[in-house]
């Protein structure tokens, strides 16, 4: 709100006074602390964040950051920060979900915020289960899960968040993971420099209910021969040699190949700003799940006017093209007639 | 009507149906001769009434839409309890309202429609213009479509377009009838189809070939003239009920100099609210057409919490929706206006027709103690006065409101005095500027629950000033500091607080007055809601036979003023008319301990006077 220089701050103070009532061992710890370690590199102020989020585990998130909070209802994260975000254009503002908060119940505000490209940073927690209600599969679930609630395995298809959101065409899409601090802060610095709406997957362990679900593919060993980290502008590799990488067909489908096959001038240059969805969209699909290698970091990027800027730019148009508006001539816009 | 030769004669009021297929333009055909007689100074009061189809199956009983306009040179308060006058643009729009009319009245039919095929459709056996039954009628056949097709021949129309056309024929019959000034319409007929001058020119000729009609085929015997008025001096406009309560929603916000937002997901009959708000953005309004109910709501809590007049509308099923996003405002404390335009429920009912059957949900319609106060607007016009009074109570005390309106007042209509802005009260958000308290170690800090001692409301403290950062949500607060609580003790004490917070708007709200003239009246008969035209006029007519009777309606449903109970003590008997099955004869009945009688209505249309007199008179046993 004021227009002097942004104080210095440490995490300390982005730091709230509420213990943190996560299980220990919890994945949330780590990107928690990522984060807070993370926001006095932003430029910011606490006074104008805001945290929002919906239930579940992650929802807890708000109370542990010493900024504006709410922490509201199951799945509405996305549709009340709309309205803050919309009416607020000053405001930072955070959706931290879940894969159940946001996927599930709060399904169908997430792609309308995507869509609209509201001016949200939305960080959704995938631990493929839930937690807070103890267990039960979850819309990220790979099929077949036997929980609580599946003693026979989930029929469910699951959904795969980043094609999902590409396909509601977000114009920032991205991914990284709870073992990795430093990935994880560019992510989310790349989402909060991206105008409009920015969503990121975190890839989060839930060591009560589905431990070690993406140890396949992000502990220290297997990170280098199954994660595909995408950079804009650069060739799409990977492997402790960048002996793979990714390779488009002539039809356009792309498939992961050893470099020494096909030569390093054939493989996919990484283009986040391409505006059209589809590319981004074939390399969320290079990946089913857990057991093939995965690609992390900015699927897409584009620029897009956000939802609220438009919003005001009606009000600003209108209040130039008929005045700021005047009661007396509300009240006086239909045919009137005197009574003397 | 009169015996021979064409004269002028004065009636004091006269009631008008036109009635007609869905796609016939009946709703823009009463609204035109509304408006005219609006301008003339007459008092009125409209009744739209159309089925939930765009575009019912033509020519069936189920596709007629109507529209009943009451006018008067005198104060009223109905759309009128009968038509004296019926213009059936076909057999259906006949058979429909024929039952409503008492005999001596005055039947104009379109000819024209009454074939074979279109008796079929309408279910009639036989031929109605012809079979007798209309013989205790003044019936006056007129070919309307064929007039039109003829004179719009060559305006540029198609032949079957220019049919289309005869509902201003209609129109322009009727204006001649009732001797309104033809020089309105035909400029709105300009203005309105600018874009389409071959569709102006053809209603043009219409209009006029039905007002020469009258002048010149000598069917009519006497033209009517209704004089104005007697309405206190000032200036006047016809408004709806949800204009009014749009209107209402912008002098709220530029009384409070807090932006407007509304967030809302169309439903009938509320989306004429998000309609006229969206037209209004030079007052900063900013409308979101949002993905679902509960995103129209849950973007609304966002902008509140941000510091924004916010609102929803909706109707029934869109406040059942809802409801979750009102418990987390309750929790939150923060000033939030739901508007529900009250259709007939359960689940879909019947989506354009007028019932008050969402009283108690919105009383109570919430999991746990989740106390919401309650406005009831009870007149079109009066719809601005309470959405303003809603947003005065959201934003002094804290916490959404629900406010009720219904499917009547909603597209009803009714001359409104136009108040002067300076006379209009302003209000303050009053919102937190700097810490409120201290800590152990004498630091400054922010208690966000820490309450008004007189309102019991917390601060409003939207993001963006340092020193107040703070975390809520729906989970128990701790009284004062409002960080979470577990703690039963605690949690017992701020259920207390937020009903006790809502309880004493009861003497905020202004107290009620009991209109009892005589002061002699045992039986007190008391509504809330659209219901005060016609328990106004039912009372009326009791006490012009010399008997008493009094009548309170609330508006303030939830809490109730706060000497309601003292101000009933004084009657002995209670009447409670409602569109409903008696939902506010059980929270008066709760509460005061009185034996209120219900009389319920659940028809899809308003209470008549008649039928308010004569439940009157059996309570009096008179």
């Amino acid at each position: 709100m004021t227009s002097t220089a942004v104080p210095l701050t440490t995490r300390k103070d982005w730091s709230s006074d509420q213990e943190v009532r996560w299980c220990p061992g919890c994945g949330d710890y780590s990107i928690l602390a990522a984060l807070q370690m993370m926001m006095p590199d932003l430029g910011v102020r606490r006074e104008s964040t805001v945290f929002v989020s919906g239930i579940g585990c992650a929802a807890r998130f708000p109370y542990y950051m010493n900024t504006y909070g709410l922490h509201s209802i199951h799945g509405r994260a996305p549709a009340i920060a709309t309205g803050l975000a919309t009416t607020r254009p000053d405001l930072d503002v955070w959706v931290i979900s879940g894969d159940g908060d946001a996927l599930s119940i709060g399904g169908n505000h997430l792609i309308h915020a995507l869509r609209r490209n509201v001016n949200l940073n939305i960080l959704m927690f995938n631990n493929q289960i839930y937690g807070l209600t103890k267990g039960q599969y979850s819309p990220t679930s790979e099929q077949g899960k036997v929980t609580k609630s599946t003693p026979f395995g989930s029929l469910d298809q699951p959904f795969n968040p980043i094609s999902l959101a590409i396909g509601a065409e977000a114009t920032f899409v991205a991914r990284t993971h709870d073992m990795d601090r430093a990935h994880m802060q560019a992510t989310f610095t790349a989402a909060h420099q991206h105008k409009g709406a920015s969503f990121v997957e975190v890839y989060q362990n839930c060591n009560v209910f589905n431990d070690g679900a993406f140890n396949s593919i992000t502990s220290k060993d297997a990170r280098s021969s199954m994660l595909i980290d995408l950079k804009h502008g650069e060739p799409i590799l990977f492997g402790a040699d960048n002996e793979r990488g990714v390779l488009q067909r002539p039809d356009g489908s792309l498939e992961i190949v050893e470099v020494a096959d096909v030569g390093l001038e054939n493989i996919l240059v990484h283009d986040a700003h391409r505006p059209d969805p589809a590319l981004a969209f074939s390399l969320s699909r290079l990946s089913s799940g857990v057991v093939e290698p995965t690609p992390v970091g900015v699927f897409r990027d584009i620029q897009r006017s956000d939802y609220g800027e438009q919003m005001t730019e009606q009000v600003l148009e209108a209040q130039e093209k008929k005045g700021t508006g005047d009661l007396a001539k509300l009240f006086r816009s239909a045919s009137t007639w005197t009574v003397d | 009507m009169a015996e021979s030769g064409l004269v002028t004669e004065k009636i004091d009021r006269v009631v008008v149906r036109f009635a007609g297929d869905s796609g016939d333009g009946m709703q823009l055909t009463g609204d035109r001769f509304t408006e005219v007689s609006a301008i003339l100074g007459n008092d009125l009061a409209t009744f739209p009434d159309y089925p939930a189809e765009i575009r019912a199956p033509a020519g069936t009983i189920g596709g007629v839409s109507a529209f009943q306009v009451h006018i008067s040179d005198h104060d009223i308060s109905t759309h009128g309890d009968s038509p004296n006058v019926l213009v059936a643009m076909n057999p259906a729009g006949l058979k429909a309202n024929i039952a409503a009319m008492e005999r001596g009245t005055t039947v104009i039919v379109n000819v024209d429609a009454f074939d074979e095929r279109a008796f079929a459709k309408a279910g009639y056996a036989t031929n109605p213009l012809t079979d007798g039954s209309l013989s205790n009628f003044h019936l006056y056949e007129v070919p309307m479509t064929s007039i039109t097709q003829e004179v719009c021949k060559d305006a540029g129309v198609k032949p079957r377009d220019a049919e289309r056309s005869k509902n201003f024929f209609a129109l322009g019959l009727v204006s001649w009838l009732f001797t309104r000034p033809t020089e309105g319409t035909l400029s709105w007929i300009q203005t309105r189809f600018q874009a389409r001058p071959e569709v102006a020119e053809a209603n043009t000729r219409a209009f006029r070939a039905g007002f020469d009609f009258g002048e010149t085929a000598e069917l009519f015997h006497a033209r009517y003239e209704i004089t104005a008025a007697t309405f206190p001096k000032g200036e006047y406009v016809n408004i709806t009920g949800n204009t009014a309560t749009a209107w209402g929603l912008i002098a709220a916000s530029q009384l409070s100099g807090l932006p407007l937002f509304l967030g809302s997901y169309p439903i009938t009959p509320a989306s004429d609210i998000l309609h006229e708000l969206s037209k209004r953005k030079e007052f900063g309004v900013r409308t979101f057409q949002a993905e679902d109910e509960i995103a129209g709501i849950g973007s609304a809590l966002g902008a509140a919490v941000g510091g924004s007049l916010a609102v929803t509308t909706t109707s029934g099923p869109g406040l059942d929706l809802k409801a979750e996003t009102i418990g987390l405002a309750v929790s939150l404390e923060v000033p939030l206006v739901i508007i529900d335009v009250q259709r007939a429920g359960p689940s879909t009912g019947l989506p354009t027709k007028v019932e008050q059957s969402d009283l108690l949900q919105a009383v109570s319609g919430r999991h746990g103690e989740s106390p919401v106060p309650v406005i009831a607007a009870k007149t079109p016009a009066q719809c601005f006065d309470a959405a303003l009074e809603a947003c005065r109570i959201a934003v002094k005390y804290r916490t959404p409101v629900i406010l009720l309106t219904d499917a009547y007042l909603a597209n009803g209509s009714e001359p409104w005095l136009i108040p002067d802005v300076s006379d209009l009260e302003r209000f303050d958000a009053d919102f937190a500027t700097a810490p409120n308290g201290t800590t152990a170690e004498g630091d400054p800090i922010f208690l966000p629950y820490l309450r008004d001692p007189e309102t019991l409301a917390r601060p409003w403290a939207p993001p963006g000033l340092p020193g107040l950062e703070h975390r809520i949500g729906g989970l128990e607060k701790a009284d004062g500091a409002g960080t979470v609580s577990y703690d039963g003790g605690n949690h017992e004490r701020m259920v207390e607080l937020r009903r006790d917070r809502i309880d004493g708007i009861a003497n905020y709200v202004a107290p009620v007055e009991i209109d009892d003239p005589s002061g002699a009246a045992e039986l007190v008969v008391i509504g809330w809601g659209s219901t005060y035209g016609a328990l106004n006029a039912g009372v009326n007519r009791v006490r012009a036979r010399g008997l008493h009777v009094a009548h309170v309606h609330l508006t303030s449903v939830h809490p109730f003023p706060a000497n309601l109970g003292e101000a009933l003590g004084r009657y002995k008997k209670f009447l409670v008319p409602e569109l409903n099955l008696g939902q506010l004869s059980q929270l008066l009945r709760a509460r005061y301990l009185i034996d209120a009688q219900s009389l319920t209505k659940v028809r899809g249309v308003p209470f008549q006077a008649a039928e308010i007199e004569a439940a009157i008179l059996e309570t009096l046993g008179a």
